[in-house]
């Protein structure tokens, strides 16, 4: 026999049978009811308190991020709700599989402007993959079905489920079906082996074949299956700062990042290759540059499970829709046993020529202050290349994947397409939770770690071992950097007065401690490597450093600048 | 630059809250003004059809169209031009009976513009005309500068594609075929 039971037992139940074990999320009035059911799951559901519902959603999307599964955030309505929107938004442009359960006000007063009622659907509706307003309590099971399969399938997005209160309250009868079919919705499009052929007669034909990896490769989980493509045919590769640690750091095969901040060799070989594979990637901005001069030379082959993304920004030759899990070892079957070693070999002067200009600078200076790249390196070194690198946005982030080196997939954390300052310390929250076993060092700035810094008191409470480098430079780093090269200096706002974040940390009861003499670095490394806790290392660094490669926004690889 | 043109885009969708919101704020986004906006129910129960015209280029239209197809209750959506279809619109006149009657040419109106008369009553007559935008505009023009048009009102354009295949129906035959598809597999699990 069926046993009725509220709609926030129901709603538990669900997660529960969709394998969500964490949960990241602040009660308040519309969600105290669930909060309150909460409270008999503790065994099967950890529920994490934040201290900013913009925290739940980018903790929710490290979780995410580093184990692949589904992300959940749960808030209350009104502000509640509104405070999570940038991490949706996050979530939305970097194809991040989350459920939001926001909770709303009882179904009668909708649309009454209630006390802390908001449409959230409405606000919702353009930055997610989905969202559906819950009103009655024989829908929740059927809602978090669907918000699970929609969440983590195709190209994975953010879901917002609004449950009214009357529906968290009502009784209803349980059963839980998985959703595995919507009939408007197919998550999966139907391989043409036609795009399949072309494809691999053009690679085959090719002199100079370059692949562009993208996220798409990670959330596939077809890492396996790029590599064997690649190096059955000794394709070169460059990686977009998303599809970073889809390859290993010294795959030889892997030529580095692309885009505004990426490496010289990918960056040119784009404008230089005769065949360009895109796979799971969408030709941002910062990544393209100037349109009108991008790949120009090239037949373009694109692979990407989302029909929109293929010819959005660049006009395709072959367009391959489908899982890259499956389109690649097709193409793979057909492809030729090749060595490339000649166009290979052609990155290699590029690299030398960065390295002289700029990694050699960055990584071992012999004087002045500390340099944001020589701390992340010496950092990803000591961890043995092995651990998880979360970033905030900034200069520091663009070092930290620049000179972070990775071994494993789903290394990076980092804001992506939104470039959401504040996104580190949460996002390194729940990176940490969906990989306890992994070592997480989050690179913060100054400002970034103050917009979300009240996270220090999630992993105070929650004894997280997150280890946090505050790149601190006293500025807002990269806005001052482009006051200084296109601005003519004219550092307006972008100098910061900091507190003494030591003691900020210590207050939390977190370790910590300043560097700034280069002597110093190793030990303090060690240091907070070796501290079974939480820990916050702020290495003062040179404040006026620069982060160069640098293609100028819309401008094109001969615009680069190497500060030279 | 492509040249803009007037472009028909017919969606197919789910009978769900806020379609209508998803779908205009993909051309918001993009900055396409609705020209035309028509909403019904599709001959297949609890299917929605959208009809929306727009000026766009080809290059845009196709990205919007993909945009709005890869929304979860979107089954589908199409672009065409007017070449491909056989579309029409259907407009209302509300004239003084007084003025009508005077006139004098009814006959000859009704004739020309093959309007129906759908109501009459001592103070107004209210004509009916369907046809393309361009021959409802012309009847308005005509009654506006003779005896005057105390209210007029037009639909969003309908649309039916000239080609024989029926897209929905295929549309839904695929989709019927992918859930039994489905079925054997799990049954095979
Ligand atoms: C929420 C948000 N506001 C503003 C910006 C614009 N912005 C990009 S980088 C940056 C400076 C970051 O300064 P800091 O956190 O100190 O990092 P640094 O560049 O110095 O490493 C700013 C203001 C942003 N990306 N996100
Ligand atoms: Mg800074």
């Amino acid at each position: 026999m069926k046993q009725q039971i509220t709609g926030s037992e129901a709603l538990l139940k669900s997660l529960i049978a969709e394998g969500v074990d964490t949960i990241f999320g602040y009660p308040g009035g519309a969600v105290i009811p669930v909060y309150d059911q909460l409270y008999d799951y503790k065994e099967q559901l950890k529920h994490v308190l934040v201290r900013h519902e913009q925290c739940a959603t980018h903790a929710a999307q490290g979780y995410a991020r580093v184990s692949g599964k589904v992300g959940v955030a749960l808030v209350t309505s009104g502000p509640g709700a509104t405070n999570t929107l940038t991490g949706i938004a996050d979530a939305m442009i970097d194809s991040t599989p989350l459920v939001v359960i926001t909770g709303q006000v009882a179904s009668p007063l909708l649309g009454t402007d209630a006390f802390q009622e908001i449409d959230v659907i409405g606000i919702t509706l353009p930055i997610t993959k989905w969202a559906y307003q819950v009103r009655k309590p024989e829908d929740i099971a059927w809602a978090v079905s669907r918000a699970f399969y929609i969440a983590s399938t195709g190209r994975p997005g953010p879901v917002v489920l609004d449950i009214a209160k009357d529906a968290q309250v009502g009784m209803v009868d349980f059963e839980y079906q998985k959703a595995d079919y919507i009939r408007s919705y197919q998550p999966e499009p139907e391989i043409r082996m036609e795009g399949i052929q072309e494809a691999a007669k053009l690679i085959n034909e090719a002199k100079k074949p370059f692949c562009l990896v993208g996220q798409g490769v990670i959330l596939a989980g077809a890492e396996e299956e790029l590599t064997e493509f690649l190096s059955k045919n000794d394709i070169p590769a460059g990686c977009t700062t998303l599809g970073l640690s889809a390859l290993p750091t010294d795959f030889p095969l892997n030529k580095g990042m692309l885009g505004m901040h990426g490496n010289v060799g990918p960056n040119r070989k784009t404008n230089e290759c005769d065949v360009l594979i895109a796979v799971g990637m969408r030709f941002d901005d910062r990544v393209t540059g100037d349109l009108s001069t991008y790949a120009k030379q090239a037949k373009v082959v694109h692979l990407d499970i989302d029909d929109s993304e293929i010819g959005k920004n660049v006009p395709v030759d072959v367009r391959v829709l489908g899982n890259a899990k499956k389109t690649l070892p097709l193409i793979t079957a057909l492809l030729e046993t090749r060595k490339r070693a000649e166009w290979n070999e052609a990155f290699e002067s590029d690299a030398q020529e960065e390295y002289e200009k700029v990694i050699e600078k960055e990584l071992f200076p012999t004087d002045g202050c500390l340099k944001m790249g020589e701390v992340i390196r010496k950092i990803s070194e000591a961890t043995n290349n092995e651990a998880v690198l979360v970033t905030d946005v900034g200069q520091n982030q663009m070092m930290g994947v620049r000179y972070f080196k990775y071994k494993q997939t789903r290394s990076v954390v980092t804001s992506g397409g939104l470039g959401t300052m504040g996104f580190g310390l949460p996002a390194a929250i729940g990176a940490k939770m969906g990989a306890p076993e992994r070592t997480v060092c989050l690179f913060t700035g100054d400002g970034g770690l103050q917009m979300t810094i009240q996270e220090l008191g999630t992993i105070m409470q929650e004894q997280l071992n997150v280890k946090i480098i505050l790149l601190n430079n006293n500025f807002l780093g990269m806005v001052r950097q482009w006051q200084e090269l296109f601005f003519q200096d004219r550092y307006s706002a972008t100098v910061m007065k900091n507190p003494n974040f030591v003691m900020i940390a210590k207050a939390y009861g977190i370790a910590s401690r300043e560097v700034q003499k280069r002597e110093e670095l190793d030990e303090a490394i060690h240091e907070m490597l070796e501290h079974d806790g939480p820990y916050l290392l702020m290495a003062n660094v040179e404040e006026k450093g620069l982060v160069y490669p640098m293609i100028p926004a819309g401008a094109t690889i001969t615009n680069i600048l190497m500060g030279d | 630059m492509l040249e803009k043109k007037l472009y028909t885009v017919i969606i197919f969708s789910e009978n769900t809250v806020g379609l209508l919101n998803q779908i205009t704020i993909i051309f918001t986004r993009r900055q396409l003004n609705i020209e035309t906006l028509s909403v019904s129910p599709s001959a297949i129960s609890g299917i929605h059809k959208f009809t929306i015209t727009t000026y766009a280029d080809e290059n845009m239209i196709e990205k919007v169209v993909k945009q709005i197809d890869k929304r979860v209750d979107i089954l589908k959506a199409y672009y065409n031009t007017d070449e491909d279809l056989v579309f029409q619109e259907i407009a209302l006149y509300k004239l003084s009976t007084e003025r009508f009657l005077k006139m004098g040419t009814v006959e000859e109106l009704i004739r020309k513009y093959n309007v129906r008369v759908l109501e009459m009553n001592e103070t107004c007559v209210v004509l009916e005309k369907s046809g393309h935008y361009d021959e409802t505009q012309n009847l308005f023009k005509e009654l506006s500068e003779t005896i005057g048009v105390l209210q007029f009102i037009r639909s969003g354009r309908i649309a039916i594609t000239k080609s024989p295949v029926e897209r929905l129906s295929d549309m839904l035959a695929n989709m019927e075929r992918v859930l039994l598809e489905k079925k054997t597999d799990d049954g095979k699990k």
